[in-house]
């Protein structure tokens, strides 16, 4: 087995060990989407602060492994017009769909919730359609 | 407590993000491209992360969260116009950067005015969502 895929089996476990911990303690659904736009729209005024919390872990212990590694790269495009649209797409569309791939799809699935599934479904198939689009009409990702 | 154990899961989080490689974008955009070089990687990340998940869900049965309150009831079964309209845009939004809300805010310390950018634009959707959600609620239902 490639060792990315290893790779992928422990990442996804510390994910799935992480919803278990927040939806056992804590009693939420770990959704990113949902923490944080519930920071940006207000509509998560009383648990702000639990929030917030989350989000530092999420921010800064990846940062701290990453100096101590010597980096990790996104490779994220650099074409900062089709980034913007984007994650407005990505901003808007999970609100709308009220969660995102770890909402619905890790905490959804794991539950056989059917919103779950085919949110999941429905967001994989256009990523898919995207993505195909954009590199055999237009030619690459930039 | 409840703010210590929401950054202890943040961190975990992050840190499960990095291991998987769901911050390289061209891992994540390597599983959307079915048609071309498929990067089967995604799909072991989630089978890692619902095992445990699904583990917790038959844990939740008859008890409450240990930090007290209910647990999230069960979702509205039925699927909505929301689900299939939100679902789309951001299906479309995460093939065209390879970046989804967790590992978009996961690497912000180290993705550049690109991870910047998308991150802006994101909380600039999110804050944008509310009226939207209201025009669609407000249209009538030909779906």
């Amino acid at each position: 087995m490639p060792m990315d895929w290893i790779n992928g089996l422990i990442g996804g476990g510390l994910i799935g060990l992480a919803a278990a911990l927040y939806l056992l303690v804590n009693g939420r659904i770990m959704g990113a989407s949902g923490i944080i736009g519930g920071l940006v729209d207000g509509s998560g005024r009383d648990t702000w602060q639990e929030r917030l919390a989350l989000v530092l872990g999420l921010v800064t212990v990846p940062a701290f492994i990453a100096v101590t590694q010597g980096g990790a790269d996104t490779h994220v495009s650099s074409n900062l017009g089709l980034i913007a649209l984007a994650g407005i797409l990505v901003g808007l569309g999970t609100r709308i769909a009220n969660g995102c791939t770890s909402g619905h799809g890790v905490c959804g699935i794991s539950r056989l919730s059917i919103r779950g599934i085919v949110a999941t479904l429905i967001y994989i198939g256009a990523g898919g359609l995207t993505v195909v689009l954009l590199r055999n009409l237009f030619g690459g990702l930039g | 407590m409840r703010n210590l154990v929401a950054f202890f899961v943040g961190s975990l989080f992050g840190t499960g993000l990095l291991i998987s490689g769901m911050t390289d974008t061209r891992k994540v955009q390597g599983w959307l491209d079915i048609f071309g070089n498929w990067d089967p990687t995604l799909a072991f990340v989630m089978g890692g992360a619902i095992v445990p998940m699904a583990i917790a869900w038959r844990l939740t049965k008859g008890r409450s969260a240990f930090l007290g309150g209910p647990f999230p009831k069960p979702s509205d079964p039925r699927i909505d116009r929301r689900i299939v309209v939100g679902s789309v845009l951001f299906g479309a939004g995460w093939g065209l950067s390879g970046l989804c809300p967790g590992p978009a805010i996961a690497s912000l310390s180290f993705g550049g005015i690109s991870g910047l950018v998308f991150a802006i634009a994101m909380i600039a959707g999110m804050s944008f969502a509310p009226k939207a959600i209201r025009y669609m609620d407000a249209s009538p239902h030909t779906a």
